[in-house]
């Protein structure tokens, strides 16, 4: 058989695009998220944290160096490198339309533990342009650190402030590296990710267990007889910015 | 195919241009690489401004890229003789910036050897898969179009006629290209700044006057420098498309201004406030004023007959300079500022950034000159 | 026929770059030790591994990507083996539960030219971070 060169070309162009089509369309016809047993009841985790608890034990933190020390959390000094999972701020920036007129200042600095969502329709998952960051049955926002590309997409997409981007490799400031933990690069996004990992372990996240005012109650937002649905059924709670219809999972008693 | 021969015959002040920008290029290079190791943390950006110079340059030469429809659409669409010479120049304008688009998208990566995850998991949810789909799509068919009927000149046939099919396609193609960019902004739910409808529209106007006002000043430029003319009636109405455009910017930023201001939402004042507030100490504000000046400027000059002929390339420089500020500099920085949580981080670009910058614009300075450089040597042979 | 000098000039200069990893390897003296493969330490405690040696040596890389995809993406952790023994599907807890990083990852890494992947980029080797904090159990 002979084949000029225009041929060759054309045949090994088309060949190309083929095997580009297949591949294209294998990845989309995959199932998006996982493959949690189907017959359970449904899942979506969810967090009630009780501020007036808080407020008790002013300055106290443990949640914060809980998590911190779980998932190797780096320390960085400079403001604008920060890595945070859990953190606090104060009342009127969690919670900047809620605020009233004239109300005095121990009640707009209160330090109000803050953290990533859980979203029930995340903007952020919404953007990403690989599927590094996506919403699990159970309602867990995951990272895939392995597949994220440090578009920062997310970021900017994500109302609350709740993704940190590793603009330099955090290992060298992290004080003590749990093994048990990836660390993660330079070039990634992070936040919190509920604990995901001790929830397979059948443990509540660590903030929870850490608590010493026993503020965050963790449970299964789908199951009415939960201990966040119970709590929420008797009393009055707010969620950051629900307006934006991202459905935060993460409720605080006031 | 690409004629690249062309290009390697010059005089000697070609290729000292050329070896000027290979200097900045190198330069761009060693600071990349500088980034690649250290990470981001070598830019100005933070936590609360994630995207900052690379991101607003990239939308800045997306439009720069899709105004090359505005002499593909008189041409093609409309047979308009007069633009027979600058078409293919626009063409190649394009392309250089859709390359330079992809350019700055890459050193804003955090992991750019993973890029290839974009396609390997598509995600059509996401904005950021169809700006690749649409941007890639248009490099594609600019450089069809450009290199074929440059070809059919050298040869002196007329261009085979599945040509013109593809160039109408290239006209909703670029402005798809500027739409789908301008929607990677203002679909976001927590950024008041860019959650407007308008901003598409107003992506469009400044791409369609800054654009044309860079096509006009190469135009002059190789006027200047060679032999080669693209003719004053081609000029003069890029030149009405470019006023035109920019009094459509101007009206489109006049009517963000009066919806944001006479609602008074915080959430939504605040970031115009940080933007242009003189004396707050924000490091922006006294740049976005000269944008706006510059733009009032450009316009005086522009209607007043006197001067519009005279003081054209006065003109072009400051709408370039006045939407290079307000839309290569100020519009993504005013979107993260304040930050959702009312955080004030100041940003500036850090030298390495500028640097890097400063490489990829020398990139596309050192593909234009090597295009146009083809482009001209083949219509000399033709011609002479 | 000016050129003929700038011509086979550029052909030396691209056959010299590349075969440069060839000439860089050798100058190291790194081709020189190929002859004699490295001392891999066995654990211990342990005679079996996940998989079959060979099985192993050949595809634990896919075998680690699989897994991987499985945990992260799936919240898939438990790894049946081959002769029915479940495992924790991963790399510090099975992996380097039993095997020394140092002594074995790394040497057959170098070895084979392909020291350092990015795994550890991220992921920790317990026995060289251990000694900063009492192992926490998640
Ligand atoms: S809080 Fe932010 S990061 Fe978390 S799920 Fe919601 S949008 Fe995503
Ligand atoms: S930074 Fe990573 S997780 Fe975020 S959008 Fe980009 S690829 Fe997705």
């Amino acid at each position: 058989m002979k084949i000029t060169r225009k041929d060759f070309l054309r045949i090994s162009g088309l060949s190309l695009l083929a095997a580009g089509c297949k591949r294209a369309a294998e990845s989309v016809s995959q199932p998006a998220s996982s493959v949690r047993a189907a017959s359970t009841q449904p899942v979506r985790w969810g967090m009630v944290i009780d501020l007036s608890k808080c407020r008790e034990k002013d300055g106290c933190n443990a949640c914060i160096h809980a998590c911190n020390a779980a998932h190797n959390i780096p320390q960085i000094a400079n403001h604008a490198h920060e890595v945070k999972w859990i953190w606090t701020e104060p009342d009127a920036t969690v919670f900047p339309s809620a605020q009233t007129d004239f109300a005095p200042q121990t009640v707009t600095e209160t330090k109000v533990p803050l953290l990533c969502n859980h979203c029930a329709n995340p903007p952020c998952t919404r953007v990403c342009p690989t599927q590094a960051t996506w919403k699990r049955d159970d309602g867990i926002v995951m990272m895939d650190w392995h597949r994220c590309i440090g578009c920062r997409y997310c970021v900017a997409a994500c109302p609350y402030g709740s993704r940190s981007f590793n603009f330099e490799d955090p290992r060298p400031s992290i004080e003590s590296i749990n093994p048990d933990f990836p660390t993660r690069t330079k070039g990634v996004v992070e936040k919190c990710n509920f604990c995901e990992e001790r929830l397979a372990r059948g443990l509540k996240p660590a903030c929870v267990d850490a608590c010493p005012q026993r503020v965050f109650t963790f449970g299964n937002l789908a199951d009415p007889e939960s201990e966040p649905r119970q709590l929420l059924r008797e009393r009055f709670a707010v969620q950051r910015e629900p307006e934006l219809g991202t459905g935060p999972s993460v409720f605080y008693l006031v | 195919m690409l004629m690249l021969d062309k290009a390697l015959k010059g005089s000697r002040r070609y290729w000292m241009w050329l070896l000027c920008l290979l200097c900045v290029i190198v330069a761009g290079l060693c600071f990349y690489l500088r980034q690649l190791n250290q990470g981001l943390g070598i830019t100005g950006l933070s936590r609360d401004v994630s995207w900052g110079l690379y991101i607003a340059q990239f939308t800045f030469f997306v439009g720069v890229a899709a105004s090359a429809v505005m002499v593909v659409l008189p041409y093609y669409l409309h047979r308009e003789k007069q633009f027979a010479r600058v078409t293919i120049l626009g063409e190649f304008l394009a392309i250089v910036s859709v390359i330079m688009c992809i350019l700055f998208i890459f050193v804003d990566l955090g992991q750019p050897s993973r890029v290839l995850n974009i396609i390997l998991y598509p995600s059509p949810r996401s904005l950021m898969f169809w700006d690749m789909v649409s941007l890639s799509g248009y490099l594609l068919l600019n450089a069809i179009v450009a290199f074929v009927t440059l070809r059919a000149e050298r040869e002196e046939t007329p261009a085979p006629r599945w040509i013109k099919p593809l160039a109408i396609l290239s006209i909703p193609w670029a402005i798809s290209i500027h739409t789908v960019t301008a929607f990677l902004y203002s679909g976001l739910a927590g950024r008041s700044f860019w959650l407007t409808a308008i901003l598409a529209p107003r992506f469009l106007a400044s791409a369609f006057s800054s654009g044309p006002a860079l096509l006009i000043l190469l135009c002059l430029a190789l006027r200047k420098l060679t032999a080669y003319d693209v003719g004053k009636d081609a000029i003069r109405k890029l030149a009405v498309i470019m006023t035109y455009a920019m009094t459509i910017n101007v009206f489109f930023v006049l009517v963000e201004v009066f919806t944001v201001f006479y609602a008074a939402i915080p959430e939504h004042t605040v970031h115009f406030e940080y933007l242009y507030l003189l004396g707050g100490g924000h490091n922006l504000a006294p740049w976005m004023w000269v944008s706006a000046i510059f733009a009032i400027a450009a316009l005086v000059i522009l209607f007043t007959p006197a001067w519009r002929r005279t003081q054209l390339p006065i003109a072009c420089i400051l709408v370039f300079t006045s939407l290079w500020l307000e839309k290569g500099l100020g519009l993504i920085v005013g979107g993260f500022v304040p930050s959702p949580l009312g955080a004030i981080a100041h940003y500036a670009p850090s030298l390495p950034e500028w640097t890097i910058v400063a490489g990829i614009w020398s990139v596309g300075a050192f593909l234009i000159t090597v295009f146009y450089k083809i482009v001209l040597s083949v219509r000399e042979e033709v011609e002479s | 026929m000016r050129d003929r000098v700038w011509i086979f000039a550029g052909l030396a200069f691209f056959v010299a770059a590349l075969t440069c990893p060839a000439w860089y390897a050798v100058a190291n003296g790194k081709a020189s030790n190929k002859s004699k493969p490295p001392n891999l330490e066995l654990p211990a405690n342990q005679k079996e591994c996940v998989a079959p040696a060979g099985t192993m040596r050949a595809a634990h890389m896919q075998m680690l990507i699989q897994w991987r995809e499985d945990v992260v993406r799936h919240g898939d952790r438990r790894f049946v083996a081959f002769n029915g023994k479940v495992y924790e599907k991963s790399l510090t807890r099975t992996c380097l539960g039993c095997h020394n990083k140092e002594q074995f990852c790394d040497r057959c890494h170098a070895y084979s030219g392909v020291s350092d992947p990015y795994c550890w980029n991220c992921h920790n080797d317990p026995q060289t971070v251990a000694g900063s904090r009492t192992r926490s159990t998640p």
